[in-house]
């Protein structure tokens, strides 16, 4: 089976964003990177699933910067066979469908049986880049996934709503993006770190798309309202109640 | 006027409030909307969508969202429709990006604020969780957007003046076989009005009890979780506040023993309203709270759940 796992680079969870001058762009200085959380999830889905069938390839395919070859090498050594990146410095300022219609082109070329992508990156957080990649190739797509059944052509999934579990049934070629709870994405073992070195690693430049996003203006969350400490312990309890019930009335 | 197409999620037969703040998004920002509907009471519910203009019930053999997707985009083609929109659901996001797609225009999720500029559609929405906010325009025909639950407010007046059946004709490549409903009728932390969530000062899994009962107390309450808590297995990943959880916008927010860390912070800071319960007084989550209280949780939890319980009582 031809397997392809999409992952992004973007800001670690942790990091803390500046405005650009000018307001429209963020201010990249000093970013530390990673592999979006839900994309490590992807990429272990992919793997498992290699495995399981003890047949077929896992294809990593990033659009990303010409230096973020680094978090890619490091799929490789979590047991993905080989890597292409499709090289765009300013990968973060596309919006969902300049993206998607270059992953598109290029799964389109690869023929994948699978593909796997986080739910949402942890960037632009539009958790639209999988259903469209699918849309626009003619795929089936579950997003959300947190459970996966293949057998053949076709496969079960399970997705959690606000409302309870659903069972999603689908034909390949699928796009399936990976939620939190479908696996526990491994670490690189030493092995894998060795062995990643000799996986092929392949560039080409990004197809160019021009956005229909444009930004009118990015700026950092209104500062809240200043807030007090109603008290200590128990005796604040009172305090707080005639809070919520008189100030914030939502009691 | 602008004409809006907005899907609208039902349970059996009755609005979500979710969808009814997404017409009233669209309503609020002058577009007249047509409402699709599907599924197992969809005509019951058409008429009560305050707001919409008309209603359209979609009719197919079970959901699929591809086939589905290929209705909506369809109908936005035939009405001229300048705008799509879905609430930020599982439902409403699975689907906007499919009929995107079929429309070849940039969708955008999860949007806090909808208004017109010079007759042209702009949406607000987080970034990174909500670490910084971008206002943005779209050079699309057509506008695709998810609003987030608990944003905006439902239309006040208003409602369908015709209903009509259109069948569902795409063949689907996805299909919904089973729903698992969940039990109870508690509420997802995205809607509802109240979430309290508990972080590593709870100390151990059993001890969410008492915020069990404190939702219990207020009774349209949601009970998170911080990321410590959820990597740890002591809650489900369905109830995780943050970058890698849902991101929220309650009513009121409650956080009990979280410190707030960054990934933290962006996931509730929304909330019209958070207290904070923590035992260490320089916690970061008291920087974003609107009132806190300094001391032992389990101390000051019960006496709250039974606060509350008492004004509830009163009602």
């Amino acid at each position: 089976m031809n397997i392809v796992a999409c992952v992004k680079r973007v800001p670690t969870t942790e990091a803390e964003v500046k405005v650009a001058a000018g307001g429209k762009a963020l201010d990249t200085a000093g970013l530390v990177y990673m592999i979006s959380f839900y994309d490590e999830i992807a990429l272990e889905e992919a793997v498992k699933t290699k495995e399981a069938l003890g047949a077929g390839e896992v294809t990593v395919l990033t659009l990303g910067p010409a230096d973020g070859t680094k978090e890619i090498r490091e799929c490789l050594a979590k047991g993905a066979d080989k890597a292409l990146v499709l090289k765009d410095d300013a990968w973060m300022t596309r919006d969902a469908r300049s993206t998607a219609k270059t992953l598109a082109a290029k799964l389109g070329e690869l023929k994948p049986d699978l593909v796997f992508m986080g739910r949402v990156a942890t960037d632009r957080d539009n958790a639209a880049v999988g259903p469209m990649v699918a849309t626009y190739l003619g795929w089936a797509c579950v997003t959300e996934v947190i459970g996966l059944e293949l057998s053949g052509q076709s496969g079960k999934a399970r997705v959690e709503t606000e409302h309870g579990v659903e069972t999603v049934e689908f034909t390949l070629p699928a796009v399936i993006t990976c939620n939190k709870g479908l696996n526990e994405p491994r670490y690189a073992g030493l092995k894998g770190i060795m062995a990643a070195k000799k996986k092929p690693l392949d560039e080409a430049d990004a197809a160019k798309i021009e956005n229909q996003a444009t930004i009118v203006q990015l700026a950092l969350p209104p500062a809240r309202k200043e807030g007090r400490i109603v008290g200590q312990g128990v005796e604040a309890v009172p305090l707080l109640i005639q809070a919520l019930r008189n100030e914030a009335q939502v009691l | 006027m602008t004409q809006a197409i907005v899907f609208v999620e039902h349970a059996e037969g009755t609005p979500r409030r979710a969808s009814l703040e997404c017409v009233g998004a669209a309503v609020a920002a002058g577009a007249t909307v047509l409402a699709v509907l599907t599924g197992t009471g969809a005509e019951a519910a058409a008429p009560l969508v305050a707001g919409a203009s008309e209603a359209i019930v979609l009719t197919s053999d079970g959901y699929s969202p591809d086939a589905f997707a290929v209705a909506c985009a369809d109908l936005v083609n035939a009405r001229g429709a300048k705008a799509f929109f879905a609430a930020a659901t599982y439902r409403g996001k699975d689907l906007a990006p499919r009929v995107a797609a079929l429309l070849d225009v940039n969708p955008f999720a999860d949007c806090t604020g909808l208004s017109t500029e010079g007759g042209a559609f702009q949406v607000r929405r987080p970034w990174l969780a909500g670490k910084c906010i971008a206002t943005l325009g779209t050079s699309g025909a057509v506008l695709v957007a998810t609003t987030r639950l608990n944003a905006f407010k439902p239309a006040a007046s208003g409602a369908p003046a015709s209903v009509t059946q259109v069948a569902v004709t795409a063949a689907p490549k996805v299909r919904v076989t089973g729903i698992q409903a969940k039990a109870g009728t508690r509420l997802d932390v995205k809607e509802a009005p109240v979430v309290i969530s508990g972080g590593r000062g709870l100390q151990d899994a059993e001890k969410f009890k008492i915020l069990e009962d404190l939702a219990a107390a207020f009774g349209n309450a949601a009970v998170g979780a911080s990321r410590a808590i959820v990597d740890a297995g002591w809650r489900p990943h369905n109830e995780q506040v943050g970058q890698t959880g849902k991101t929220v916008s309650p009513q009121l927010y409650i956080a009990v023993g979280i410190s707030g860390a960054i990934q933290h912070l962006a996931g509730m800071r929304t909330s019209a309203t958070i207290v904070a319960i923590n035992k260490d007084k320089d916690a970061p989550i008291f920087k974003v709270a609107d009132y806190g209280i300094v001391g032992d949780a389990f101390e000051i939890v019960p006496a709250l759940t039974a606060a509350v319980k008492a004004i509830k009582s009163q009602a």
